[in-house]
């Protein structure tokens, strides 16, 4: 791929909010002291009067969210990963999830690529935590354009969503032009019938081009892109486990309860067939280069290349 | 208010008290000690001071209520019933299985305005909606106020001064937060078990005006509300001195309240001596004491 253009999916966030507040006065952007880094600042730049930074207080923020919702403003709540899924996680249960309010929260800095900060920044659970509570829609979009798509798609759509974006550029693979989103259903990547590569996140290009090394060395895989978790498009899924009989998954995010684990969820009481993940072991990350550490923690086409390789032989 | 419309709230709210009664007991558990001592201020609030209507509980400009206790959903469902949300008959079904009235309030109920119950949270929901209505007058609309309580135990949560700061930060004087003081919690006196003494200057540090009340006399709440009104610019605290278990003799001051059900013994004592209180405020008396 020549000239391949790499942003980052919270910048993806930041414009898209910019945009999407002129087709809906009643969005409003809520931050916690960190709206360069989550850039929502792009919004608070066009529509200041829209802005409300709740200053280092998290767990305040998604009740404030949860009160603008409940008197009909859509509010986007952001912050990083970590606080909005971890610190946060009870209000968000409890003041937003059990009154199934109409709160968007967009967590930046998923996943290990956070990079330098290290291990108390990078979330690997976000996915694991917002899955268990009912009625909670979750997206993880894997490039610019799906980014963008996703956040309008959120807006529509009435109920509580996390959104998950990252701070490390990405590349983007899919075409604007002719990219649509549809909340709650799987991508067909590529078609293949040797294994299945389930991917979400950054790590669906990862696996496209995995899926081109596997390919010049005589295995066919298919790669789907999970970019909503949940509700998950069951039927993808299956199709597809039916279709080869291999899974892989690969995640950003913990091995534990994150895509891969639902991925098993699903294919343990429809279609029973045998999944490998990848994703990041039962550890805590640390600092050092995003893509280095990527690297490392296997989250790369040469490991998925590897995996299948092995699971195909 | 007048004597007469004062005698009528006190009749009111014996009557929630009797229906907080009723329903804990029905229930075999729920929270009658801080349900009993914040009675007094839910009635003013929707017989006296709230602009809600039942016969058009979802108005977009109607006053909130967020009961940030949610514990005491005893007294928030009795003084709805009361009000004409729905029967009273459905308190006899509070906390049983496929009951409308869950433990604590949930935002499904006709009236209830917010889910609550962790404590700590209502306030910054209330937060969301004071703001909302400022919001709101923003674009030229009605301003609502928005009221929310909480217990004098509950601000014992970080997330209360979170919001603290968030509502004084964005004046949101359209908010007026009521601290109901009855100087119990779970483990005990709360000065013994985590202390949030001095609540006054606490707040007042964080940016708010703060008015106090004697939580189980009307003129005295009527006062408190009055002057909330009559703040700018900033969000109003009422510290309001209670009794816990306020109206049943043998619940008064008693921490083992907080969280238990009267037995049937016990049911038809607090049951007479509300219906001598009643009896009393028929009879025109302006000061029960307990019914004796």
């Amino acid at each position: 791929m020549a000239d391949v253009i790499k942003k980052a999916t919270r910048e993806s966030y930041g414009e898209a909010l910019a945009e999407l507040g002129d087709k809906y006065d009643n969005l409003y952007v809520l931050d916690a002291d960190l709206a360069a880094a989550t850039k929502t600042g792009i919004f608070k730049k066009k529509f200041p009067d829209r802005f409300f930074d709740c200053g280092i207080a998290e767990a305040n923020m998604m009740g404030v969210a949860a009160g603008l919702a409940a008197t009909g403003k859509i509010p986007f709540a952001s912050t990083f990963a970590m606080f909005a899924s971890g610190r946060a996680f009870e209000i968000v249960r409890n003041s937003i999830g059990y009154p199934h309010l109409n709160v968007k929260i967009g967590a930046t800095h998923a996943g290990i690529s956070v990079g330098e900060d290290g291990a108390t920044h990078q979330c690997n659970e976000d996915i694991a935590l917002m899955r268990t509570i009912p009625g909670m829609t979750i997206i993880n979009p894997a490039d610019d354009v799906e980014a963008r798509a996703a956040v309008a798609a959120a807006v529509e759509y009435v109920g509580p969503v996390y959104m998950r974006f990252g701070r490390l550029a990405v590349p983007v693979f899919n075409d604007k032009a002719t990219y649509k989103f549809e909340l709650g259903k799987g991508i067909k990547l590529r078609e293949g019938k040797d294994i299945s590569i389930i991917a979400t996140g950054l790590m669906v290009n990862e696996a496209l081009t995995a899926a081109e090394i596997l390919a010049a060395n005589g295995v066919d895989a298919e790669v789907i892109n999970i970019h909503t978790i949940k509700p998950i498009d069951e039927q993808i899924i299956c199709e597809t486990a039916a279709k080869t009989g291999k899974v892989l998954t690969v995640e950003e995010h913990s091995i534990i309860g994150g895509l891969g684990s639902a991925v098993c969820d699903v294919l343990s009481k429809s279609c029973p067939t045998r999944v490998v993940k990848i994703g990041v072991n039962d550890e805590f990350g640390h600092s050092g280069p995003a893509v280095k550490l990527l690297e490392q923690f296997g989250l790369c086409a040469d490991n998925i290349v590897k995996t299948a390789k092995a699971m195909t032989e | 208010m007048d004597k007469i419309r004062k005698q009528e709230l006190k009749v009111l709210a014996c009557r929630v008290r009797m229906g907080i009664i009723e329903g804990v007991h029905a229930a075999k558990s729920g929270h009658p000690g801080g349900s009993l001592s914040i009675a007094d201020t839910l009635t003013y609030l929707y017989f006296e001071k709230m602009n809600v209507d039942p016969k058009d509980p979802d108005n977009e400009d109607r006053d909130r209520f967020v009961l940030s206790k949610g514990h005491t959903a005893p007294a928030l469902y009795s003084t709805l019933a009361e009000r004409g949300y729905f029967s009273t008959e459905e308190l006899k079904s509070l906390r049983h299985i496929g009951a409308m009235l869950q433990g604590h309030p949930c935002i499904t109920i006709p009236g209830v305005d917010m889910s609550s119950g962790s404590l700590g949270q209502g306030i910054s929901a209330a937060c969301g909606m004071a703001l909302s209505s400022k919001l709101n007058a923003r674009a030229g609309k009605h301003e609502y106020k928005v009221y929310t309580v909480l217990g004098d135990g509950e601000i014992e949560e970080g997330q209360v001064w979170e919001a603290a700061m968030f509502a004084a930060h964005y004046k949101l004087d359209n908010l007026v937060a009521i601290v109901d003081n009855n100087g119990l919690q779970i483990d005990g006196k709360i000065e013994d078990v985590m202390s949030p003494y001095p609540i006054v200057d606490k707040f007042k540090a964080f940016g708010w005006e703060v008015f106090e009340m004697n939580a189980h006399c009307f003129d005295s709440i009527e006062e408190a509300f009055a002057k909330a009104d009559a703040v700018k610019g900033k969000p109003v605290a009422i510290i309001q001195k209670s009794v816990k278990g306020k109206g049943v003799s043998y619940m008064e001051n008693n921490v083992s309240w907080h969280g238990a059900a009267p037995n049937d013994e016990q049911y038809e004592q607090a049951m007479s001596e509300l219906n001598k209180q009643m009896a009393c405020l028929a009879d025109g008396c302006d000061d029960v004491k307990k019914g004796e």
